[in-house]
């Protein structure tokens, strides 16, 4: 692919037609059933999942899902998880665990959303739970940035034993916009925000951030979705065989120390 | 002119007060409380833990004076202090900021931990400072943390962390995120060795620390009218195009709607850690 700036990659990795998780999902595994509800307060449309096989191995899925239209997007809430979202997310995940299940997750969002409701039940804690509780899940888990990962809402379900990312997907603490406007005091250097944090593909992998880079055809994702879907499937199928071999202990040992010495 | 030098002369006793103080006020000595806005004498706050004599506002502490409040004294030993600021960002400038911050504040990173005695007990404790970069975590801050707890997994301490927070440290960028989950991970383990974590939550606790170990501990307490939220309260307002409530994500609003166990004052803050942890001696799980 040619040479892309990082702003470039920022662009695609947010553009409208880019494939969203339930394409991905759709494609990928047989048999998808959506779940819904974090039995406790909503179900949150930002993120979807529910149960799967791939390649006869059953697995659990979840993802961040924005929409492709204004009048989806405004039921996505754009990708912007609230606490609720989360909970739904760790509700399935421990389904998973019960059940021995592999646990896939794709990353897609702007950030956890800031609102007052959010707020008020408990933002923080529903994220920080999910990370918690993904650190010690008896499963192997498989986390894929599809496009865009960003802050903590994007960490809330990015805890697992690989994490990897799409070509042009960027991965990183804020916006670049809110990146610009709390470092440059200026939102409109997002552009040289960009460059500056590091949050593309590639960057992440030198940082050892990530496992692996899945590719892209030229011109992004959404120019031939069936071969990315193809190039994700060979991805889990490949990595859920690995990690099945291994024994619990090793499985969450290795998480543990995957972070360890980030 | 000779009217001039009357007045001068006949300034006010309470004017002359007023500028004395004013002179003091610059050399240090006396600090206005940003709550009641009494001027209160330096000294007198800080004995008084520094807290408003006045209004009962508890002020931001450094982590030495936070470590002189609740350790007993003379008990402290500091763990992990070889850890250093990372650049792994090769951000532009920001080594040569903390190079200054650190002369200035004589402060090496945002959290000090150690191991010290609580009324007698034994523990591990981290403490954050709002001083240095607003609290943020970096990776020195994660790692520090990270070792505090796995100082209390290996020597079967209780901990508490003292969180004071602007979030996730933006100059060390994804390095930064990756902090919430090292740190959770770490808590985890800990629950799995069915060891006590208290996490005490002082102004301002927010973003990418409460989202982490901050909202994780066994035992949630706060100081009075701590500002804890995830996102801050412009994002907020700029999101929904308005303004907030007053008190909106205060500790007394958290304590409401059931994300903190307890709000401490600072006066007793030494004792109701002491006391929880003596409440947590003796269940099965304790071997050490």
């Amino acid at each position: 692919m040619a040479k892309l700036t990082a702003w470039d990659r920022v662009q695609l990795a947010r553009q409208l037609e880019r494939p969203k998780s339930l394409d991905y999902i759709q494609k990928i595994f047989e048999d998808f059933m959506e779940l819904h509800g974090d039995r406790n307060f909503a179900d949150d449309k930002s993120i979807v999942g529910g149960i799967a096989t791939i390649d006869n191995i059953p697995v659990t899925v979840i993802g961040e899902q924005k929409g492709k239209k204004i009048k989806e997007n405004m039921e996505r809430n754009f990708g912007m998880p609230n606490p609720e979202g989360y909970r739904k997310a760790l509700r399935l995940m421990k389904q998973a665990e019960k059940f021995k299940r592999p646990i896939i997750t794709f990353i897609d969002t702007p950030g956890a959303y800031p609102g007052m409701g959010a707020e008020e039940r408990g933002q923080g804690e529903a994220i920080a739970k999910n990370l918690m509780e993904m650190a010690r899940l008896k499963v192997p888990i498989i986390c894929i940035v599809i496009g865009e990962g960003s802050s903590g809402g994007a960490l809330a379900i990015a805890v697992g034993d690989r994490i990897v990312m799409l070509e042009n997907a960027i991965y990183s603490i804020l916006s670049p916009e809110g990146f610009a406007s709390i470092l440059y005091k200026d939102s409109t250097k997002a552009k040289e925000a960009a460059e500056n944090m590091k949050a593309t593909a590639q960057d992440l992998k030198s940082l050892e951030v990530i496992d692996y880079i899945i590719e892209e055809p030229e011109g992004g994702a959404q120019e031939d979705v069936n071969q990315v879907a193809l190039n994700i499937r060979k991805y889990i199928l490949k990595n859920i065989k690995e990690l099945q071999k291994l024994s619990t202990e090793q499985l969450l040992n290795e998480r543990y120390e995957k972070f360890r010495k980030m | 002119m000779i009217i001039d030098k009357v007045k001068k002369v006949n300034k006010t006793e309470k004017e002359r007060t007023k500028n004395k103080i004013a002179a003091n006020m610059m050399i240090g000595k006396w600090v206005k409380c940003d709550e009641c806005k009494e001027i209160i004498y330096k000294e007198e706050l800080h004995k008084n833990l520094s807290v408003c004599p006045n209004c009962g506002k508890h002020f931001r502490l450094s982590s030495r004076r936070r470590i002189n409040q609740i350790a007993d004294e003379g008990t402290f030993t500091e763990i992990a202090s070889e850890i250093q600021t990372k650049d792994p960002l090769n951000f532009d400038g920001y080594l040569k900021k903390v190079e200054i911050l650190k002369e200035k504040t004589k402060i090496e990173e945002a959290v000090k931990c150690g191991i010290c005695n609580i009324e007698g007990e034994k523990a591990v404790i981290a403490v954050m400072d709002g001083n240095f970069l607003m609290g943020s975590m970096g990776s020195a801050v994660g790692e520090r943390i990270t070792i505090a707890i796995e100082t209390a997994i290996e020597k079967r301490l209780p901990i508490v962390i003292f969180c004071v927070s602007g979030g996730a440290r933006m100059q060390e960028g994804i390095v930064s995120l990756m902090q919430m989950a090292k740190t959770s991970s770490a808590i985890a383990k800990l629950n799995e060795e069915g060891l006590l974590y208290i996490s005490v939550l002082t102004d301002p606790t927010t973003g990418g620390v409460t989202a982490s170990f901050a909202s994780l501990g066994d035992i949630i307490l706060s100081e009075p009218k701590a500002l804890i939220g995830f996102a801050g309260p412009r994002v907020i307002e700029q999101t929904i195009k308005q303004k907030l409530p007053q008190g909106f994500q205060s500790a007394e609003f958290l304590l409401e709607h059931g994300f903190i166990d307890k709000i401490v004052e600072r006066k007793d803050m030494k004792s109701t850690i002491a006391k929880i942890i003596r409440l947590h001696k003796g269940g099965k799980v304790e071997d050490g």
